[in-house]
């Protein structure tokens, strides 16, 4: 059985890295060739994934809500961001080697913080570190006070807003509301040519492949059995010796690693990064990923990410009313008759299950109080 | 003119001419006005209508010095240049001011009223007289003459407000004729003094009689005037002393004067617009309470942080609106007291919703905090969509009640907005009646119950779940009466709830779930804390540092300002 689901798995990964990209490549014209639209679609919804992959670490596997993963996405996306807009150097509409927005706010020097972005390693390197840091930092003041269940979704969700209103503000010389835009090239290769957007399909797709495996690694060590153990009960694995602030804060910074990451893949294929993408809704949008895919399962955020945001493109396009209501109607849906999500229900209808992606484990209790709040205890 | 009116008779039926020309010698008799102007004004207003500007300009002042009140409404038609002057029999001609035009097949006719006094003219049949535009001749107003015409006019008008019954239209009056009034302005706002009793129409005739003193005095009253202004505290006359300092003219006692006076004011301003900063982070923070106890409350009894707070506050907001549209459209008359009835209805369309969210879902999910989380974040975005789809994403117009608008001033340049103390007291109510409710009553007794021990309170017969709905739609309600309260102060739109309900979260973190005074405390703290940081450092940073002064708080009281005392562990 292990290995039916492993040859599963690796086929689905050579699906999404060689034959998606190879059938673009295919001349124009040919029955089978997917678009570059479409493959660029679907290369924003792998870095989707990636992201959706960290949140599941953190919430379905630990049992931690953050609704403030926008942050991390929003820090990597502006990472790459700031190298691209860098690099399009004299490219731009004022001819200037500043980024156009800072012409038009008058800004007359680059800001010191933009300077080593230049450097394509010190790039990359900040595009991990700058997310991982501000998760250490954030997750070392909450995890140590113990601030767990719905207080900590709330401070996140300040975190969110509070992040969102700084991006916003000229004077932090990122874009604005307007973001960063307008890039040209990504390390030297044209952006708008067609082999470029495939190769950062693929990149992303490998990438995604990275994280699966990263994932996998973890839950299935030691250690994630603490993870589902503080997930089930915090105060017991207090109890029983171990630190739950540490193992919580490695998820935390692994899950922000991964949504940095998934944000920098993010940037190159869109085009675009805004403070939108970073504020309260889009924050709580990915749980929701999360939650309709089947969280406490690796294969659910990656299904969750692709259908709901297939499903947002769909109807964005045709019914740009509805999107919110459907939204909304997916939150209540799901927590109240899907708390499996698609995945989980899958593998509970295939019954013998916890094999495709669960690694074994029975995960979300239906009814189990998971968080407890203090003062409706017994003394 | 004579034949518009000879046409006019003419098409009324068993007249004869005669007749026509008796009753017009009636009219011409009836023109000779009981109480005519003296020879002297009448000369005035005949140069008014003279083509020469100069002329026109020198008798237009003189008019207004002579102070006689019915000279105002011809002022006031020069100035919209509704004045025009009609031949008389004998080759004169009498300057007259014409209503609004009236079309009478492709005439054009015109009311017609005497330059003094606004008398309407009569025709011989008692009639209001009517005349064809083309008969007349146009008095051309130049833009010097309205120009100098403005002050005259401020200055009539201004006279008879100080003589309104209602000191806030005497206190307005007494500031607008301090900005344009010469040295006569000053001695009617002096013997207005003398009879004021008013503190306040006081302080604004005493301020305008110092400003025109500052402009049109000799060396030695200005110099006092600045004194005076200085003393006065007076914000008005920051920009003419401004001006005296900056001009080189002016002589060095007064520009002493007048920098030691901008000194006293500026400081005075300081102080001032602290306590408007208090204040305004008082009203805010009862917003903030209004809406905290709710959230606390629920989230005390049962766990469960309702995303959905803010949307039920918006639905509060726009049940207002509702209830003022209901209001325009039936009862016109009675608009003033739509928000008293929209107070109650307010919290009744919310709490209904409250109830039906908690009946209809958040049940189903007792003991799973996080998921509730969720669902009602889905419910919010629902209800928001919903509203954006029903109402339009715009903001919609809330309109105050008059009894609303205006403020109770408490000191030289601060005054209170009715609509924030309202605010201030709905709040204070309302934490009294929770109060009331929680401590002193058999409803109350069994939340507290419930919140303290679920199971014991319901092995002893407390019906948990019934309790549970009813303190949800409770905490709803009060949520409906904030977004009632916010219609007096802020915009209405379908994200109202998401600029408020980060910030009440943050205030049931801080004060601990359950707890009345420490979600005042908190409230006061953070709504206050917000309007104190905005103005030095702007919005953003406030938000900013107030996450980080919540985070740190948590750090050293994880369960808010006053936590329970007990010794258990947390599942």
């Amino acid at each position: 059985m292990r290995s039916l689901e492993a040859w599963g798995l690796l086929g689905v990964a050579v699906l999404l890295v060689v034959v998606l990209p190879g059938l673009n490549a295919l001349p124009a014209g040919s029955a089978l060739r997917i678009s570059d639209f479409t493959l660029n679609l679907f290369g924003k919804f792998l870095a989707y994934a990636i992201l959706a992959l960290g949140i599941d670490l953190i919430w379905g596997y630990t049992g931690v809500l953050s609704l403030g993963h926008g942050v991390f996405f929003g820090l990597g996306a502006y990472a790459m961001g700031m190298h691209l807009m860098l690099e399009i150097g004299t490219r731009s509409v004022y001819g200037n080697v500043l980024p156009d927005f800072m012409v038009w706010n008058q800004v007359t020097e680059l800001p010191l913080f933009w300077k080593p972005f230049y450097s394509v390693p010190f790039t990359l390197l900040a595009i991990v570190v700058v997310p991982a840091l501000f998760a250490f930092v954030f997750g070392y003041f909450t995890f140590r006070s113990r601030i767990r269940g719905v207080y900590f979704s709330i401070i996140t969700q300040a975190l969110a807003l509070s992040t969102w209103l700084m991006f916003n503000r000229n004077a932090m010389n990122l874009g604005g509301t307007n973001g960063l835009s307008g890039f040209k090239s990504i390390f030297g290769f044209t952006l708008n040519s067609a082999a470029t957007q495939r190769g950062l399909y693929v990149a992303t797709a490998l990438c995604l492949c990275g994280a699966f495996v990263l994932c996998r690694s973890i839950v299935r060590s030691p250690a994630g059995r603490v993870l589902i153990a503080i997930r089930d009960s915090e105060t017991r694995v207090l109890f029983s010796g171990y630190s739950p602030a540490a193992f919580k804060l490695f998820v935390f910074v692994v899950s922000a690693v991964l949504a940095g990451v998934a944000g920098a893949l993010y940037a190159p294929q869109v085009g675009i990064i805004t403070p939108a993408k970073i504020g309260v809704l889009p924050s709580i949008e990915m749980i929701i990923w999360v939650a309709v895919g089947g969280r406490g399962t690796l294969l659910g955020p990656v299904v969750g990410a692709l259908g709901v945001n297939w499903l947002q493109s769909l109807l964005t396009t045709h019914y740009p009313d509805l999107w919110l209501l459907v939204l909304g109607g997916l939150f209540v849906a799901v927590v109240l008759f899907f708390p499996d999500g698609v995945v989980g229900t899958a593998q509970k209808l295939l019954k013998g299950g916890g094999h495709l992606g669960t690694m074994g484990v029975r995960l979300t209790g239906p009814a189990k109080p998971q968080t407890e709040v203090p003062h409706r205890q017994a003394r | 003119m004579w034949k518009s009116l000879l046409l006019a008779l003419a098409l009324l039926p068993g007249l004869s001419a005669p007749a026509v020309a008796q009753s017009a010698g009636a009219s011409a008799v009836g023109a000779a006005p009981v109480a005519g102007p003296s020879a002297e004004i009448a000369k005035h207003i005949a140069d008014v209508a003279s083509a020469d500007a100069e002329v026109q300009e020198a008798a237009a002042v003189a008019l207004g010095k002579t102070g006689d009140r019915k000279i105002l409404p011809l002022l006031e038609a020069l100035r919209e240049g509704s004045v025009y002057v009609r031949p008389r029999p004998g080759g004169q001609k009498e300057t007259v001011i014409v209503g609004d035009k009236v079309s009478e097949g492709d005439k054009t006719l015109v009311p017609l009223f005497r330059a003094y006094g606004r008398e309407a003219l009569t025709g011989p049949d008692g009639k209001p007289l009517l005349a064809d535009l083309t008969t007349l001749e146009e008095v051309s107003t130049g833009r010097r003459l309205r120009i100098a015409i403005r002050p005259l006019i401020d200055a009539f008008s201004g006279q008879s407000d100080l003589a309104n019954p209602d000191p806030a239209t005497r206190r307005a009056a007494a500031t607008k004729m301090g900005y344009t009034g010469d040295a006569a302005t000053r001695q009617v706002l002096e013997d207005a003094l003398g009879k004021e009793r008013d503190r306040w129409a006081r302080f604004a005739l005493q301020e305008a009689i110092a400003l025109i003193q500052l402009r049109t005095g000799n060396d030695g009253e200005r110099v006092a005037a600045a004194e005076a202004l200085g003393r006065l505290r007076s914000a008005n006359a920051m920009e003419p002393l401004y001006q005296l300092t900056g001009d080189a003219q002016t002589p060095a006692p007064l520009a002493t004067a007048a920098r030691a006076a901008i000194k006293r004011i500026e400081r005075w301003g300081l102080f001032t617009q602290a306590i408007e900063i208090a204040f305004q982070g008082l009203s805010l923070s009862s917003i903030l309470l209004l809406m905290a106890l709710g959230l606390a409350i629920v989230f005390g009894l049962m766990g469960v942080i309702n995303m959905a707070h803010g949307e039920l506050m918006a639905l509060g907001a726009y049940a207002t609106f509702l209830m003022q549209g209901w209001f325009t459209a039936h009862f016109p008359a009675y608009f003033d007291y739509y928000f008293l009835v929209a107070l109650p209805f307010s919290f009744l369309v919310s709490a209904a919703a409250g109830l039906l969210l908690e009946r209809g879902v958040i049940r189903f999910l007792y003991g799973r905090p996080l998921e509730t989380l969720l669902l009602t974040w889905g419910v919010s975005l629902m209800i928001q969509q919903g509203l954006r789809l029903w109402f339009g994403a715009a903001n919609v117009d809330v309109t105050s009640p008059r009894w609303l608008s205006g403020g109770i001033p408490v000191m030289i340049g601060v005054q209170l907005p009715y609509n924030r103390l309202f605010i201030i007291g709905l709040a204070a109510v309302c934490v009294g009646a929770m109060y009331f409710l929680l401590f002193r009553t058999d409803a109350g007794l069994r939340i507290r119950a419930v919140t303290q021990n679920r199971g014991m309170a319901a092995c002893l017969g407390v019906r948990a779940r019934w309790v549970d709905a009813g303190t949800f739609a409770l905490g709803a309600g009060l949520a409906g009466l904030a977004g009632c309260a916010i219609t007096q102060i802020g915009n209405v739109g379908p994200e109202l709830g998401q600029n408020y309900i980060v910030d009440s979260f943050m205030v049931v973190v801080t004060g601990g779930v359950g707890k009345l005074l420490g979600s005042i405390l908190a409230a006061v703290g953070i709504g206050g804390l917000n309007k104190i940081i905005e103005p030095g450092m702007g919005a953003v940073f406030g938000k900013v540092l107030i996450l980080v002064l919540v985070i740190v708080f948590i750090q050293r009281r994880p369960a808010g300002l006053f936590a329970t005392k007990g010794r258990y562990a947390e599942s």
